[in-house]
């Protein structure tokens, strides 16, 4: 699903990754114990806990000694170059990597208290707690209503009424009922890209999951329609805790609490956005950030 | 470079090589099309008789063909001279060379016949219970207003003969069924009360016969005395008179008249005359009939195929090998499909369900002889290959951010499949069945074997409950063609009937695939811009 980037990325000796153990580790990882300096991010108890998460394609490793935490009502954007492993990180938290053969995981993923990798995890309850939004719209060939409403039915929900109901809270929640309201019966796929994006937030809000995974929502809109979303990321966090995977710098400045930087599959350095994007811990964190790669 | 080079190099020959051959298959489509529609479209059209005479007597006819001097065969023209109760044959060569000047003659008539073919000739007298009643051109006139009573009494002969007569045989048959089992229970009553019933049954049925012996005496009354050119007579009664054309005499739009209503008998009427005359409904309604029943087996067979081989099955050398032998059995002759049909189907299957159910009236095998049913099962199992591969195809063009959209919202797989892959196939599913129905509404030799019959009594779907008889025997267009054209003692006369028919099989085809593209279409506007 990346977009491979034609750009070699420079490795220069002093920019090469030290293993975790070595003395970087502490100062670049947010460990729960670190003072944080947002109070309410300081308050707010754990979503996802990401414990030593490592992920193979076959023999090739994807994901490295990977530790994580994302606190409740908060948004954490990852970033990082192409093909640095943020999104099979995020396919991790909801188990999308099952569905594809020859990938072995080690570690933990903690969602709430929930050990998504246990062998006695539901994956479709699972599934129903991590919402998803992918990089391209993706609405099905059906109606806007049926398309919200299509959570809620593979729950076995067909009461109108409820159905109904959820329907128009989500498209709310979405910020697209305004727009929609009077073609509920009108096929997906007329709508325009924004608003597709929007209807498949709407899909995944329709089930009122507890966690929202965005794969590069905004990668294919234009600045308007990415506007909008990104409004709606910063609206949605009241309820939900999102977490966003992006290549643009300025979306994960604008939107997100945290910000977690990649570099071929290891976390290079995770911290508030604001510290990361004034004063990044790392030097790679750095180079990224201001353009000098990637 | 030179300019042929330039023109090579650009592409420009190909693009007109191609459009030339694309233009060859339209042609060779097209005269198919045209040289069957000029066949058979012409033959309802009531065409002069023309009278000539030969030195072995006059001769009255249709001109039917005509073969120029070749060799030592002088120039001969062929007449159609009905007639086949008297002079033995419908058709007669008549070399030119003695022929005299050809003459229309105002009183000539073709009689359509309920047997025998056509009469040409003249009428001599009318008579009535065998008093005569008229003579000459009176007796036409007032023969051709007898005509329209005498049709009307026809069919209402044909109209007991089918509905009350029939319907009271099935009651009395079921009855001595159920009286065959009370027998072998040994219930005194029970017996008695059935005996009873038959009686009343009986008595029923004499007093139909009664009336109907009636009403055919009535149909009988009226007979023609008619006279062939030569001056031979023969009593004919009008009953038995479908038309009389005194083409000579008619203006072009009463032979239209004539024209419309002979192509209405043929598509809505059943077949005369070991099917060389009347219609030809109950084929097309097998045809139909036959291909809707496929059509109905073969979709959830294929569909079921393709979803378990393309989405379940562990992708390996032994699905790539079932692929290969599904692919190939597209392949299979289809009569090879006919025997199988035949010795698993219908004295497989239909025998073990015969045993099983219909051991009352065993040895008449019920399911265990060819039927709709099997017919439509030996073709869905020739066209399933067809649909398999479309289905394949359309399942792997369903976008893959769609599953995984659906996965993500927690749906299982099977939920999956059946919410938004399967809905979103359906259009390339239906390009299947639109390729299946081209193939199997044409298909004739595995039907033979399983069920199609030159004359099917009564029809796989009517009143009688349960109103679907998917164990009766069937008549097809292309078993008619077939059947007609080589099977027939007259087929020179049965030639046009071929033609037509092949042109109403080619319709049905077509109608059928409008059908299931209308749907394909109007399910496509419903996906909106649906990827297959």
């Amino acid at each position: 699903m990346e977009i491979d980037d034609p750009r070699p990325v420079p490795e220069p000796a002093h920019l090469q990754v030290p293993p975790p153990e070595a003395g970087l580790r502490p100062t670049s990882f947010i460990q729960p114990d670190l003072p944080l300096t947002d109070p309410s991010v300081l308050s707010a108890p754990t979503m996802l806990r990401i414990e030593r998460l490592n992920l193979f394609y076959g023999e090739k490793q994807a994901l490295s000694d990977v530790n994580l935490t994302v606190s409740r009502n908060s948004v954490m954007s990852f970033i990082g170059p192409s093909g640095c492993g943020k999104s099979t990180l995020l396919r991790c938290l909801n188990r999308m990597n099952d569905l594809i053969d020859d990938v072995r995981i080690e570690g933990r993923v903690l969602l709430g208290n929930t050990d998504i990798y246990a062998p006695e995890t539901d994956v479709i309850a699972l599934r129903k707690r991590a919402g998803m939004v992918f990089q391209k719209s993706n609405p099905f060939p059906k109606s806007i209503f049926e398309n919200v409403a299509y959570g809620l039915r593979i729950q076995g929900q067909s009461d109108r009424t409820v159905l109904e109901e959820a329907v128009e809270r989500s498209l709310m929640g979405a910020g697209l009922w305004e727009e929609v309201k009077d073609r509920l019966k009108d096929s997906a796929q007329g709508l325009s890209g924004g608003q597709q994006q929007r209807l498949c937030i709407a899909r995944a809000l329709a089930v009122r999951p507890e966690v929202i995974l965005m794969d590069e929502p905004c990668s294919a809109l234009d600045p308007i329609a990415t506007a909008r979303v990104e409004e709606l990321i910063l609206e949605l966090k009241r309820e939900f805790t999102i977490v966003i995977v992006t290549h643009n710098m300025q979306q994960a400045a604008r939107v997100s609490d945290h910000t977690a930087f990649f570099w071929m599959g290891k976390l290079i350095e995770t911290g508030l956005t604001e510290n990361m994007f004034t004063n990044p811990g790392h030097r790679m964190t750095e180079d990224y950030i201001t353009g000098r790669f990637g | 470079m030179s300019r042929l080079a330039e023109r090579f190099r650009q592409g420009g020959v190909f693009v007109w090589f191609s459009g030339t051959l694309l233009a060859f298959c339209l042609a060779m489509i097209l005269s198919l099309v045209g040289f069957i529609v000029a066949k058979g479209m012409g033959f309802f059209w009531p065409s002069q008789l023309v009278q000539v005479q030969t030195p072995e007597g006059p001769v009255l006819g249709e001109i039917t063909g005509h073969e120029p001097a070749r060799g030592e065969e002088t120039e001969k023209v062929q007449f159609r001279v009905g007639n086949r109760d008297v002079y033995g044959q419908d058709f007669r060569w008549v070399p030119s060379a003695g022929m005299g000047v050809p003459e229309y003659p105002a009183d000539a008539l073709l009689i359509e016949r309920l047997e025998y073919g056509p009469f040409i000739g003249r009428i001599a007298s009318l008579s009535h219970d065998g008093h005569l009643v008229s003579t000459g051109p009176v007796a036409l006139a007032e023969a051709m207003t007898r005509l329209q009573e005498a049709n009307r009494l026809r069919r209402r002969i044909q109209s007991i003969e089918k509905g009350q007569v029939g319907d009271l045989n099935r009651r009395i048959e079921k009855l001595r069924l159920s009286r065959k089992k009370v027998e072998a229970a040994g219930d005194q009553g029970a017996l008695q009360a059935l005996d009873a019933k038959a009686a009343a049954l009986q008595t029923t049925y004499d007093q139909l016969q009664t009336s109907l012996e009636q009403t055919r005496t009535e149909a009988k009354a009226w007979t023609l005395s008619l006279q062939t050119v030569d001056g031979q007579f023969k009593e004919w009664p009008l009953g038995s008179v479908v038309r009389m054309i005194p083409a000579n005499a008619m203006s072009p739009l009463e032979k239209l008249g004539v024209y419309l209503s002979r192509l209405w008998e043929f598509v809505a009427d059943d077949p005369r005359e070991s099917n060389t005359e009347g219609g030809i409904f109950p084929a097309i309604f097998g045809t139909v009939m036959m291909v809707l029943v496929m059509s109905v087996l073969v979709v959830p067979l294929g569909v079921i195929t393709a979803l378990y081989l393309r989405e379940y099955a562990k992708q390996g050398w032994l699905v790539r090998a079932v692929r290969v032998a599904v692919n190939n059995l597209a392949g299979v002759p289809s009569i090879v499909f006919g025997v199988f049909g035949l010795g698993f189907f219908v004295y497989g299957l239909g025998g073990t369900i015969d045993q099983l159910f219909f051991a009352d009236s065993l040895p008449t095998p019920t399911y265990g002889t060819g039927g709709i049913l099997w017919a439509s099962l030996t073709l869905s199992l020739l066209t399933v290959p067809v649909v398999v591969v479309a289905t394949e195809e359309a399942l792997g063009s369903v976008p893959r951010n769609q599953r995984e959209a659906s996965l993500a919202m927690g749906a299982t797989k099977w939920q999956t499949l059946w919410k938004v892959v399967l809905p979103s196939a359906t259009p390339g599913i239906l390009t299947g069945l639109i390729l299946a129905i081209a193939r199997g509404a044409g298909e004739v030799a595995p039907l033979m074997l399983t069920g199609v019959v030159k004359l099917a009594p009564a029809m796989p779907l009517d009143g009688t409950f349960p109103f679907f008889h998917l164990d009766r025997k069937f008549m097809h267009l292309g078993f008619h063609i077939y059947d007609v054209g080589f099977q027939s003692p007259n087929s020179e006369a049965a030639k046009p009937m071929v033609f037509m028919a092949s042109l109403l099989l080619l319709l049905v085809v077509v109608i059928l695939n409008l059908f299931a593209l209308n749907l394909r279409r109007k399910l496509r506007e419903r996906l909106g811009g649906s990827t297959f």
